[in-house]
């Protein structure tokens, strides 16, 4: 019960701007990424460089403004951080392997 | 579309199944306006956020889908006894088998495991609530009406047939028109915004409400295996949200992700179904690993023999999930160097598997056994389970699978770990926990009659699968000639099946003799147990779980606390607790109703759904209830009643 009274009394009433900035910012560069796919007629190697480079940027701002990257008080942080990388390289490089090995490629 | 069309009319069993579903629900209806039941329905279950009432929902949602996955079952085992059959058609066959897998693995294996996950884990940890009361509301109902939606398949327009793998071109709009792969992938993914939101709840709660002195090495080991399953259902289930995302897509707005035109590629569906799949297969295994381990602990009152062994070998699984799933498709062919890689992971996989099983019979070795149906369960896990991890070493060599892939030997070896593993666990932990939910023991005569019917049967309806595999009889077939050879072993087959309904109904009738006949426990200790869960002062836990969050000196804490015996006056202090919300069910509905006009491609409806689903997060921002507090009188009051019996 004293953990919930400390927390309510934590309560931030600011109007939350890093949310908002990031979530306006993340939208900007889904528009982005959707125009120079549908309408920049640059060629197709371009746009997925494009796109890719704007993938992660908007991971980054995400983990920037959204996902308490900075707060570095915690091993549990570090290893979810390592943890996730670690995911998403099985998940990325994983499948591009799988996918272009053997006869999966034809 | 036509009605006849949109109600399905032409095949006798599915409309006597939709006539007896309407006549249940009138029934259900008729009697909660006859008892005048419908507010308390509302008020006491409906708008809940009570981690205990949340759990009991889900476990028994959990029994009615394993009624359903199971009578699909049955009929599938009825076509098959005899060569030649002409029960089932081969399209009503394929719906079967489809919904059969989707059904017991998503809407039956995973509420089980969730909903003892929610009575148990915030009891076993010392907290009073989940960490997010109002998100865990919304959890089951996103989940429960995920479900329904893709329950109403079979009787409104038409079941999905692809498989629960749902293998793309086979779901693509050529090969599967109408709305019934549409079911599936809105179905799924609505029931995965609730199964996401449980895992990152529980993992919460289990990192930061625990009571004083519970070190994370003090723990207890359910606990351990909820927090691990949390980890692997956050990074695991996005994937397949994407991946079903995906195929809507290319479903509803002709985009081209898995389709064999204009540079799709259909086996990526496959890699990325597995890359959800397996850790999926993990994520159902592990708490039931958990639950096995809190069982065979208190049944040989001993502490579990090598707890960090346990802790580090769970790691290794969740670890080790992620980099198996190409097993799943060696015969893709990805050539020598891939497939020997994920040989070698999938093996290594039944190095932690082994140190567990090793674990348990430690645990029971020199321990004071006493077998009572939940040990019976645990001990029955134990023999069945490795039969099944033994045979997924078998499978685990890609060359060998070359012979076994797509056969009944598959099909038995995933029945032998998903049955023997997650199922058995599911129902030793019921009978377990059953006390702390209700407040009685579920009869153990009966109990013990379940166990060894459907442990028996159990056996009698997969070994033989194992040996009509390997004489190469194909999986997901319809129908056989007798001139295979096929047909004693499947008689077999089929009478081991029913002597598994058998032991549901067995099961289910338990439910009903014990709560005429058992006797009512008399303090929250039912078992003689080792942890937090035990110490609450009723049979069923106050609302508020702990009058006084007990402190934990050790692991098993509250045998500890036992051992000392001390009884002390405790000062108790007003508790904070949640308030209840009917918005999580709305808002849940609103999205079944956009999930259905999706699955008809009805644009208002799906429109008109997602307004709602958006108004009522809206409302939850400018939601400022903080809860209220249960005042001191009423803790005396309620503490006092147990005191006195």
């Amino acid at each position: 019960m004293d953990n919930q009274k400390q927390n309510s009394s934590l309560v931030d009433n600011r109007f939350p701007w890093k949310h908002f900035v990031g979530y306006l910012l993340s939208v900007v560069l889904t528009l982005m990424a959707l125009w120079i796919t549908f309408s920049s007629g640059f060629s197709l190697s371009i746009i997925f460089a494009i796109i890719i480079v704007l993938a992660i940027l908007q991971a980054v701002l995400q983990l920037l403004m959204f996902m308490h990257i900075t707060e570095r008080n915690s091993k549990i942080q570090t290893g979810t951080m390592l943890y996730a990388a670690f995911i998403a390289i099985t998940i990325v490089a994983g499948s591009i392997w799988v996918m272009s090995a053997g006869h999966a490629a034809h | 579309m036509k009605w006849d069309q949109f109600f399905i009319t032409d095949e006798p069993l599915i409309v006597g199944a939709g006539i007896s579903i309407l006549l249940t629900g009138l029934g259900i209806i008729f009697v909660l306006t006859y008892l005048k039941k419908w507010k308390w329905l509302w008020n006491e279950w409906l708008t809940t956020v009570d981690h205990k009432k949340i759990g009991i929902m889900y476990i028994l949602f959990a029994i009615l889908m394993l009624f359903r996955g199971g009578v699909d079952a049955l009929m599938m085992r009825t076509q098959l006894a005899v060569p030649n059959a002409h029960f089932l058609d081969a399209q009503h066959y394929n719906e079967i088998f489809t919904t059969h897998g989707t059904i017991m693995i998503l809407f039956m294996a995973m509420p089980f495991l969730i909903g003892l996950i929610n009575v148990v884990i915030p009891l076993q940890i010392g907290a009073r609530d989940v960490a997010y009361p109002y998100l865990n509301a919304v959890s089951f109902w996103t989940f429960f009406f995920g479900a329904c939606l893709f329950n109403i398949s079979f009787v409104i327009g038409g079941s999905p047939s692809a498989g629960w793998t749902s293998y793309m071109p086979l779901a693509g709009n050529e090969l599967s028109p109408g709305p019934g792969q549409n079911y599936y992938l809105l179905g799924l993914q609505i029931s995965g915004i609730g199964t996401l939101l449980t895992g990152i709840n529980f993992l919460v709660t289990i990192l930061k409400m625990r009571a004083k002195g519970m070190t994370l090495l003090r723990m207890p080991m359910f606990t351990w295996s909820t927090l691990i399953t949390c980890v692997i259902i956050i990074f695991a289930f996005p994937i397949l949200t994407v991946a079903l995302a995906l195929m809507t897509f290319d479903r509803l707005f002709g985009s081209h992700f898995f389709t064999l035109a204009s540079g799709g590629m259909d086996m990526l569906w496959a890699n990325l179904f597995w890359l959800w799949g397996h850790p999926e297969v993990y994520i159902v295994i592990l708490p039931a690993f958990g639950m096995f381990s809190e069982i065979i602990s208190t049944f040989s009152r001993k502490t579990l023999f090598g707890y960090k062994a346990m802790v580090y070998s769970m790691l290794v699984i969740a670890g080790l999930s992620f980099v198996v799933w190409v097993h799943h498709f060696f015969t893709m062919g990805s050539g020598a160097a891939v497939n020997s890689f994920f040989s070698i992971t999938t093996m290594a996989i039944g190095i932690p598997t082994g140190v567990k099983i090793f674990n348990w019979l430690f645990t029971m070795y020199k321990g004071k056994i006493s077998v009572t149906t939940p040990m019976l369960w645990s001990l029955g896990f134990i023999v069945n389970f490795v039969i099944g991890g033994v045979t997924g070493v078998m499978l685990a060599m890609g060359a060998a699978d070359y012979q076994y892939h797509n056969t009944y030997f598959l099909i038995s070896h995933f029945h032998y770990v998903l049955i023997a593993g997650t199922v058995f666990g599911c129902f030793a932990g019921l009978h377990f926990w059953y006390p702390k939910m209700v407040g009685y023991k579920l009869n153990e005569r009966i109990g013990k009659w379940c166990f060894w019917i459907f442990t028996i049967g159990f056996n009698i309806c997969f070994f033989p699968m194992y040996i009509l595999g390997l004489d190469g009889m194909p999986r997901r077939i319809y129908t056989y000639n007798a001139s295979d050879g096929w047909t004693e072993l499947n008689i077999v087959a089929t009478i081991g099946a029913f002597m598994m309904g058998i032991g549901f109904i067995l099961l289910v009738y338990n439910v009903y003799y014990s709560f005429r006949y058992a006797k009512r426990e008399q303090t929250g200790d039912a078992w003689d147990g080792r942890t937090l869960e035990w110490s609450t002062t009723s049979a069923i836990p106050p609302h508020y779980n702990f009058a006084k969050i007990p402190e934990v000196t050790g692991l098993d804490g509250f045998w500890r606390s036992k051992q000392e015996k001390e009884t002390e006056n405790v000062e108790y202090k007003p508790i904070h607790m949640p308030s209840y919300s009917g918005r999580p069910f709305v808002m849940s509905a609103f999205l079944f109703i956009s999930g259905f006009g999706l699955v008809f491609e009805w644009w208002a409806i799906a429109i008109l759904g997602a307004i709602g689903t958006l108004i009522c997060m809206v409302l939850r921002s400018f939601d400022y209830d903080d809860g209220y507090y249960v005042n001191v009188e009423e803790i005396q009051k309620t503490e006092s009643v147990y005191k006195e019996v």
